[in-house]
């Protein structure tokens, strides 16, 4: 098993995406097929850019196992009061500056959902947000 | 198979410097007993380590002129780019057309010419495109080889349509044979490009039979004075320059998006802007566009390393020269004509092993020693990154490297 851990800076989010960079080429390495590298990427994307806009950042971490890659966000944001209505695409509480720069499109989760192949939202007003993604190998 | 070595190194030059190494894009280049060494496996052929090179010793691959007299009947096909190359007396294809003759050749075909097919064949495929309808432009070969290397899987969205040299070869084999009494291997076709890249793909084409690529910075002098013979003779010239303003416009960016009928475009150029764009469009950012066209060079083809003038300078002469040619635009019914033969291959440069349980293992050896290294990236290994040496480290590449930091890993 491979244990990736990556602290999400919350203070620029026009720069993030580094902590997918870095998870994309090591699953180069092991030879994970395109295709899926692909929608980890996006999926993992989407979570860092969720940390960054609500949460002021966070941690990934990413399990990487033959048959599996699990990846965890956890951040101590002001958390989701109606996770299904976050899920759905279009809803977003992004700010109208953050939306200017083409982020906050409400795309976020549902994308996460899209793209793994299982979702867990754990969330909690004021304590923060646990995301669970897996995908199959 | 033999990787085709676009770009090589005078060893003699080689200062051993990092310029190169810290610069390409595929982390080919690695320091090894004071010199550049490639891994051609890796070579993108996008010509950065050349134009970076301090000490010139990093070269591009290319034919030599002499290779013309091999063939009864030769015909010369310059890139678009090659327009911009001259001061503004000398802004007028045709005249440019008649100096490239006058280097040897019995006729010239421009690359010009085949482009407005591919942009014509382009405009085609983006009306078949239905469920998924963004484009990448294949125009730039070493954008093309990127892809396949650092971005697979946005493979499915590169365009499928011929390069333009390739196209323009095919007219100007055709029109030898149908003009002369020439066939096949009596009549040699030869690009004329600015690029290490376009060297690498059109050499190995199987698309169009070119006979050799020459590059326009060993023509140049020659071409100048044939350009210069040519304005100070009474002679008149021969009319060579049938391509119109769109397919000219292909030497900067932008040129091709222009031809496509769509303003739902995005262009981008410098091998670094193409990367931030690939990773938008990895990242599902960019997928209402119609068409992304890219281009590892500064402003496009004028800024291939093996052009002799300043890009920026090269556009604005393209510019003018461009808006003096007549705006027309062929048309052809399908794009499957202008299709490549070959399919776009995937090629992961960076995987470990081909057995899954090998290759994590090795991942954790590189990710164990790369946390034991600095993280600073400053080359003195021979290696790129502190990563590429922890990878090189499991692929038993390191030759002896040590970090300065931690010493022997």
């Amino acid at each position: 098993m491979i244990h990736l851990r990556y602290e999400v800076d919350g203070s620029d989010f026009v720069s993030c995406g580094k902590a997918s960079e870095d998870v994309k080429r090591t699953l180069k390495n092991i030879g994970i097929p395109s295709e899926i590298i692909r929608k980890i990427a996006i999926a993992m994307y989407e979570g860092e850019v969720n940390m960054v806009i609500h949460a002021n950042g966070g941690l990934a971490e990413v399990e990487i196992l033959p048959d599996r890659i699990t990846i965890v966000l956890t951040d101590t944001g002001k958390g989701i009061p109606d996770i299904p209505k976050a899920m759905e695409e279009g809803f977003s509480t992004a700010t109208e500056a953050i939306r200017e720069l083409g982020f906050g499109a409400g795309m976020g989760l549902p994308n996460m959902k899209n793209y793994s192949d299982d979702l867990k939202v754990e969330s909690r007003v004021g304590e923060g947000t646990k995301v669970t993604m897996s995908f199959i190998l | 198979m033999e990787n085709f070595r676009p770009v090589f190194l005078e060893s003699d030059r080689c200062n051993g410097c990092v310029n190169c190494m810290k610069r390409c894009p595929t982390e080919a280049i690695r320091v090894r007993g004071g010199k550049a060494e490639i891994m051609y496996e890796r070579c993108i052929g996008c010509g950065e380590c050349v134009k970076v090179c301090p000490t010139r010793a990093k070269r591009e691959y290319y034919d030599k002129i002499e290779e013309i007299k091999r063939f009864k009947y030769t015909v010369a096909v310059p890139s678009p780019s090659v327009y911009g190359q001259f001061k503004h007396q000398f802004t007028d294809t045709n005249l440019i057309l008649n100096g490239i003759k006058r280097l040897g050749f019995d006729d010239v075909m421009e690359a010009a010419e085949g482009a407005e097919y591919v942009s014509a064949a382009t405009v085609e495929l983006l009306k078949k495109q239905t469920e998924r309808k963004l484009v990448i432009s294949s125009a730039c070969p070493a954008v093309v080889n990127l892809i396949l290397m650092r971005y697979e899987h946005l493979a499915d969205y590169l365009s499928p349509v011929q390069q333009p040299e390739e196209v323009a070869a095919n007219l100007a084999r055709a029109k030898a044979e149908m003009e002369t009494d020439y066939k096949g291997e009596e009549i040699g076709v030869f690009v004329i490009t600015q690029c290490a890249a376009n060297v690498m793909q059109l050499k190995e084409s199987p698309d169009a039979r070119i006979d050799g690529v020459l590059s326009v910075k060993e023509l140049y002098f020659q071409l100048l004075h044939e350009i210069n013979e040519l304005t100070a003779s009474e002679d008149t010239l021969i009319q060579l320059a049938t391509a119109t303003r769109l397919g000219v416009s292909w030497g900067s960016t932008t040129g091709e998006a222009m031809g496509l009928k769509t303003d739902n475009f995005l262009a981008a150029d410098g091998i670094e802007n193409v990367i931030r764009v690939l990773e938008d469009v990895e990242h599902d950012k960019l997928k209402s566009l119609d068409f992304i066209e890219l281009y590892a060079c500064t402003q496009g083809c004028v800024g291939g390393s093996m052009n002799v003038e300043s890009p920026f300078l090269a556009r604005t002469r393209l510019r003018r020269l461009r808006n003096k040619l007549p705006l027309a635009q062929v048309s052809v019914k399908d794009f499957g004509p202008y299709t490549r033969k070959n399919e776009y291959r995937p090629n992961n440069v960076f995987k470990f092993s081909d057995d899954r349980a090998t290759a994590m293992k090795m991942t954790l050896e590189a990710k164990d020693l790369y946390a034991r290294l600095p993280g600073i990236n400053c080359g003195s290994c021979g290696a790129p990154s502190c990563m590429a040496f922890a990878e090189d480290k499991v692929k038993g590449r390191l030759k002896g490297a040590v970090c300065k930091y931690i010493g022997k890993p």
